[in-house]
Formats: structure tokens, sequence, C-alpha cells
């Protein structure tokens, strides 16, 4: 068995305890924490075929933003695990079915003469001073750059849904009115008074 | 390592997740859980053709994925907010004021 092969299987290993962890755990803390260990692991087999950007990417958007996010969220809902882990035992035949039949399927498909060693032989690695990001760059800028910017706005819009989901006037709060700021006229802030000259009296000997 | 080792993983994550959304059908941040999970499978069948295609452009769709499942979860995850804020309970089978 070659050093790749044993990589692979320890990291499936992992990953499918990980997710198996996820679904079944109870607490959504764990759940999360066992969310995290699956990206990190699957990022180490897209390292193995050679997706150094995206398995980076993987680890740092998600790993690092989105699951914090996921957390931040579990941690602040005070919810009733109880309640919500009642039909666990009651739903699990029916998951496990349907699992199982789809996993079986996908296997029967694959097993097929399309996908073995022989008709989609494994790729020559690259030479040492290939650059992942570079060959991605140059494809995303050139022949994918509408997609890339439609990307960016869908970032903006989610961006702005979530705040204006989330935010909540609060009668305490303090804040700027720049509507009221703007049209503020000089009367409102500047007054003048007329009144008369005052003389200075003849200053007294001090000392 | 062959083409279908990868893909059946990525079979086997996308059953697991499956079953995930069957048997925690009341929690709805294990449901989102879940759905990143299926993604995880998607992408890794991408990674895989694109590496023993020799072909790039499975890695870019990755990428855009990548884009989307972070936006999609951010507003999820803020509905979810909302949600709980508003009826104190992230249960879907109390969530039902819609129905006739």
């Amino acid at each position: 068995m070659s050093f790749e092969r044993l990589v692979f299987y320890t990291f499936a290993a992992i990953l499918v305890y990980a997710a198996t962890r996820v679904i079944t755990v109870r607490n959504p803390v764990h759940a999360a924490l066992h969310l995290v260990l699956a990206f990190f692991t699957c990022a180490g087999l897209w390292l193995l075929l050679e997706a150094e950007f995206l398995a980076i990417t993987l680890v740092l958007v998600y790993v690092g933003a989105v699951m914090v996010l996921f957390l931040f969220v579990v941690m602040m809902l005070d919810i009733n695990l109880a309640s919500l882990k009642a039909g666990f035992v009651r739903y699990l035949p029916v998951g496990a079915t349907v699992a199982a039949l789809m996993l079986l399927e996908m296997i029967l498909v694959l097993k097929s003469k399309g996908f073995d060693a022989a008709s989609m032989p494994p790729p020559v690695r690259h030479a040492a001073d290939y650059s992942n990001t570079r060959e991605l760059g140059s494809v995303l800028y050139t022949d994918y750059v509408y997609p890339f910017e439609i990307a960016a706005v869908i970032l903006v819009v989610a961006i702005i849904a979530a705040i204006a989901l989330t935010l909540r006037k609060r009668g305490e709060s303090k804040m700027q009115n720049p509507a009221e700021q703007v049209k503020v006229r000089r009367e409102d802030r500047v007054r003048l008074v007329k009144m008369a000259a005052e003389t200075r009296k003849p200053a007294e000997s001090e000392d | 390592m062959v083409l279908a080792d990868f893909l059946i993983l990525g079979a086997v994550l996308f059953g697991l997740s499956v079953a995930g959304i069957f048997i925690n059908r009341k929690n709805v941040i294990i449901l989102l859980m879940a759905i990143e999970l299926m993604l995880l499978a998607v992408n890794m069948n991408f990674i895989a053709f694109s590496h023993f295609l020799g072909d790039i452009s499975g890695q870019v769709f990755v990428f855009f994925i990548l884009t989307v499942a972070a936006a999609e979860s951010a507003i999820g995850l803020a509905i979810l907010v909302v949600l709980f804020r508003n009826r104190h309970t992230i249960n879907v089978e109390e969530l039902d004021s819609m129905k006739g």
C-alpha cells in the first residue's frame, strides 16, 4: 500500500466519522465542532487532489468564518435540546433506508466500466514549481470574469441581507440622524446678539 | 487511488447528510449543517473529476459553490436568529402558523 493510499484511507475514515457525529450528536455545539473536523479533513483530501488553493480557501473561509458564525448562533440561542431530539429514533429507519439506497445506487454506477483505473488513469503529478493558484486565477479572471463579478454581488447582497434581517431598533440606543444633520440651517446654530459696547474702566494700580 | 474511490467517498458523505436531514428534522441548525455537508460532498466530486480529467474548470465551479454556500449560510443563520427572537423556538414542528 503506497503512502498516498494510506493517507487517503485515513482521511476518508476521519471524514466519515466526523460526518456521522455531526448528524447523531445531541449537542449542536459538538455537531458544529465535528463539522469543523470534517471540513479540515476534506481540505487534506483536496490537497491530495492538487487543489491547493481551494483547500486553503476551505480552511480559511469555512473553518475560519462560516463555522465561527455557526458557533456564535448556536451559543446565542437558548435551545431546549430535549424536545428537538424527540423524534430521533422514529425517523432513523427511514433516513437510514434512504441513505443506504442512494449509496447503493451510486456504488452500482461507480463500479461500472467507465470509472475504473483502466479507463480513467490517475494523471501524472505536476512539477514542484506548478502553481495551482496562478492556474485558477488565469482562468477565473478571463473566461469566468462575469460569473466572478456576479459572485461578488451575491456576497454584497448576503452582507446587506444579514445585517438588515438582524438589525433591530432599540429605544435606548443613541444614533445620529444624517438627514437632520444635513438640513440644519445657520439660524439653528448661531445667534447674533446686539449689545452696547462696554468701556473698560481705567485700571487701578496693582502694584 | 482511482476516481471511483473519491466519488464513493463523496457518495457516502452525501448519504450521511441525507440521513441527517431525515433524523434531525426538528432542529434547524443541524439541518443547515447537513446542507453544508451535502455541498462538501458535491465539491469533493467536482475536485476529483477536475483532477482526473486535467480540467481546471471544475475547481472554478467549486470556488463559486463555496461563495454561494457562504452567502447562503450567512442569510440562513440571520433568518434563524430573527425566527428565534420572535418565536423563542427553532423546532420545525412548532413553526406551522402558515398552515391553513
